[in-house]
């Protein structure tokens, strides 16, 4: 295979991405992990589980689903949506979750943990638990168990804890944060499940590898439904593990275009958005280095997207390197604009898409106008919009009360 | 071996707490760098780096601070900081700026041995010591190479989690302890979760220094409801009680 798609190294680094900057505590968890994870990989018997399982209790393979009316109304490319909203549990998640179950399992760990800011990968992660008998806990920023919390009961429901993150910004990246604190006094005992391609090493290679699935099956059914492969491939990237996973097996197809989204948030003034690789440089965060929102002395600095999950100032290592060599571009698309995005899929199709996969939906319209009938856009719808009609709403309405005024 | 954290409730109190601290006897001093995302530490030192950064300070002021400070401290500063501050600041430049403050080396927690290298490498050019940490879920081979890298001390960290005091602490320290000196001619410090008498009198015995850091941190947080002289001379009684008990 060529070079592009053979990393990370053994390090874990992508190019000069990644790595692992963690306390030595976590270490030998992260070489542990590392080591189950080669093997399983070498193991017919894992990915056979797997695989029944996405099949049959996720319900992949996911439609790749020709939105006729949307391209209509943009009157340009095709615009083809990567179903992942019709996943059991709502979006990309679950693909992961479900990997690193069976990891635990095979790690003799009792208990997991998890951060969650849309609440998707907490409800993926509290599913996954329930499924194999694992304990469960889980970490949510207060202003995201605020803004999204039909995902906090669904998560209770199915029998994990919420714990509250208060420190900070109160938003994923504290949830992180309180995660990893978490495993560093019961890393013996407990698997953190990490929900993205974030993290040290041996996490953006484990969840790519896990959410590649979406890629590797919008590329067949690309042959199977177009006769062959799209021109543009969008995605929206808060961590982004769906682009990751969507990106990956085509990052040797050369001639296939591939845009990651970011949140553009309320404007491109520092504080005002969370888009790293738009407007970020290289540094620390999390364990990894990659692009990421700090101030000059390296402080992380504040971030804000309509979106909870995309409301995060790092980004995966390997989203870095193919910014780096130029392989995917990254752009991103604005509150506003997701909003408009989310609202003209919901009359266009009947789809209801969550905030975050509104901001892919937001720049694929604008690429498929621009571009002709003969051509293709592929659009990873990575979840459902239900966990955000009420925010959408409250939204909505706090607008009109500012425009009336 | 006592930890504050700089610039908490301001920088001018940090330096009188610290000089209070030599005062009373420590032989050294761990300096904290505010950080944003702290994630080996508990919620008394997470709070009071939050409190700091509240106030705008900036690596710059920490720095000039240290630099009138240090030249008539009796005893040795070191920084804990985030690879993520000294990553942005520069390798070299933080080095260089560290040293010109005075300052004597770096525990850098979020970097661990096999990332190491740059920063060693400058460490050693410099002469200024990079402290490396061994825990409780370092395996013996990993071990011994870290203490191989490592200049100044041994960090031990007590306890697999992240600071904050401890009612008790895990007894199979002082045998790992014991085998980590067989290891190594640096001297081993002892820290995380110390914070009471007999905590010191268990492990002084079989350390070069102890380090106690939310302890500390949570009365100089004090500072902010009671006269500062009290909270000073509150902390000093605090740690000459401790380095009593490393007496007994």
């Amino acid at each position: 295979m060529p070079a592009t798609s053979r990393v990370p190294d053994n390090s874990g680094r992508f190019g000069p991405f990644g790595g692992r900057f963690v306390p030595e505590t976590l270490t030998r968890a992260l070489d542990e992990l590392a080591a189950e994870y080669d093997k399983a990989s070498g193991d017919e018997s894992f990915q056979a589980e797997l695989d029944d399982l996405l099949r049959n209790y996720v319900g992949r393979p996911s439609p790749l689903y020709f939105a006729e009316r949307l391209s209509r109304q943009c009157g340009g490319a095709r615009i083809y949506l990567k179903r992942e909203d019709l996943n059991h549990t709502g979006a990309h998640k679950i693909n992961n979750t479900l990997g690193q179950a069976l990891l635990t399992k095979r790690m003799g760990k009792p208990r997991v943990i998890a951060e969650t800011g849309a609440g998707q990968h907490g409800v993926a992660t509290a599913t996954a638990c329930a499924r194999f008998g694992l304990k469960c806990v889980v970490y949510m920023g207060e202003e995201d168990i605020r803004r999204q919390a039909p995902n906090v009961f669904s998560m209770k429901l199915l029998g994990a804890e919420v714990r509250p993150v208060s420190s900070g910004s109160r938003t994923l990246r504290d949830a992180i944060n309180e995660a990893m604190r978490d495993w560093m006094s019961t890393v013996e005992t407990t698997h953190y499940m990490i929900g993205s391609v974030v993290g040290p090493h041996p996490f953006p290679m484990i969840v790519r590898d896990f959410q590649a699935v979406i890629g590797r099956e919008t590329r067949r059914q690309c042959i199977d439904q177009l006769g062959r492969l799209p021109e543009v491939i969008v995605a929206c990237v808060g961590g982004g593990s769906n682009a990751s996973g969507m990106f990956y097996p085509f990052i040797e197809d050369g001639g296939v275009a591939m845009v990651g989204v970011e949140a553009g948030g309320r404007s491109d003034k520092m504080g005002d958005h969370a888009a790293p690789l738009c407007f970020g440089r290289p540094g620390v965060l999390h364990g990894s280095y990659s692009f990421v929102m700090q101030d000059e002395d390296g402080q992380t600095c504040d971030v804000h997207s309509v979106s909870a999950g995309l409301d995060y100032p790092g980004t995966g290592p390997e989203h870095s390197f193919w910014k780096q060599i130029g392989r995917v571009s990254y752009t991103n698309a604005t509150d506003d604009e997701v909003l408009a995005a989310f609202d003209t899929l919901a009359k266009a199709e009947g789809i209801l898409p969550a905030l975050e996969s509104a901001h892919a939906v937001a720049e694929a319209i604008k690429l498929a106008t621009d571009r002709t009938p003969d051509e293709s856009v592929v659009v990873c719808l990575s979840g459902r919009g239900d966990k955000d009609a009420q925010e959408i709403a409250r939204l909505t309405e706090s607008r009109k009360l500012r425009v009336e005024s | 071996m006592p930890f504050v954290t700089a610039g908490d409730p301001d920088l001018d109190f940090t330096a009188e707490v610290i000089r209070q601290l030599v005062d009373r006897g420590s032989s050294m001093c761990e300096l904290g760098i505010p950080y944003s995302d702290p994630i080996a530490d508990g919620p008394v030192i997470q709070a009071s780096y939050t409190r700091a950064l509240d106030k705008k300070i900036k690596l710059a002021d920490i720095f000039q601070m240290l630099g009138r400070l240090t030249p008539t401290l009796a005893a040795p500063v070191v920084t804990m900081v985030s690879y993520a501050i000294v990553y942005r600041r520069g390798l070299e430049e933080y080095v260089s700026g560290a040293k010109a403050a005075g300052v004597a080396g770096a525990i850098v927690p979020d970097l661990p041995a096999e990332e190491s290298a740059a920063l060693a490498e400058i460490c050693r050019r410099e002469d200024f010591s990079l402290i490396q940490l061994v825990t409780p879920t370092t395996p013996r081979d990993r071990a011994r190479l870290i203490a191989e890298r490592t200049t100044g001390f041994i960090y031990y960290v007590s306890v697999a989690g992240i600071t904050g005091e401890r009612n008790e602490l895990p007894r199979e320290i002082v045998d790992n302890v014991a085998w980590l000196r067989r290891q190594t001619d640096l001297p081993i410090c002892i820290g995380f979760g110390i914070s009471r008498p007999e905590h010191v009198r268990t492990l002084a015995p079989v350390s070069d220094g102890l380090i106690v850091g939310s302890a500390i941190v949570r009365r100089v947080a004090e500072a902010s409801t009671k006269p500062r002289d009290e909270v000073l001379e509150e902390i000093g009684d605090y740690v000459a009680g401790l380095l009593a008990a490393m007496e007994e």
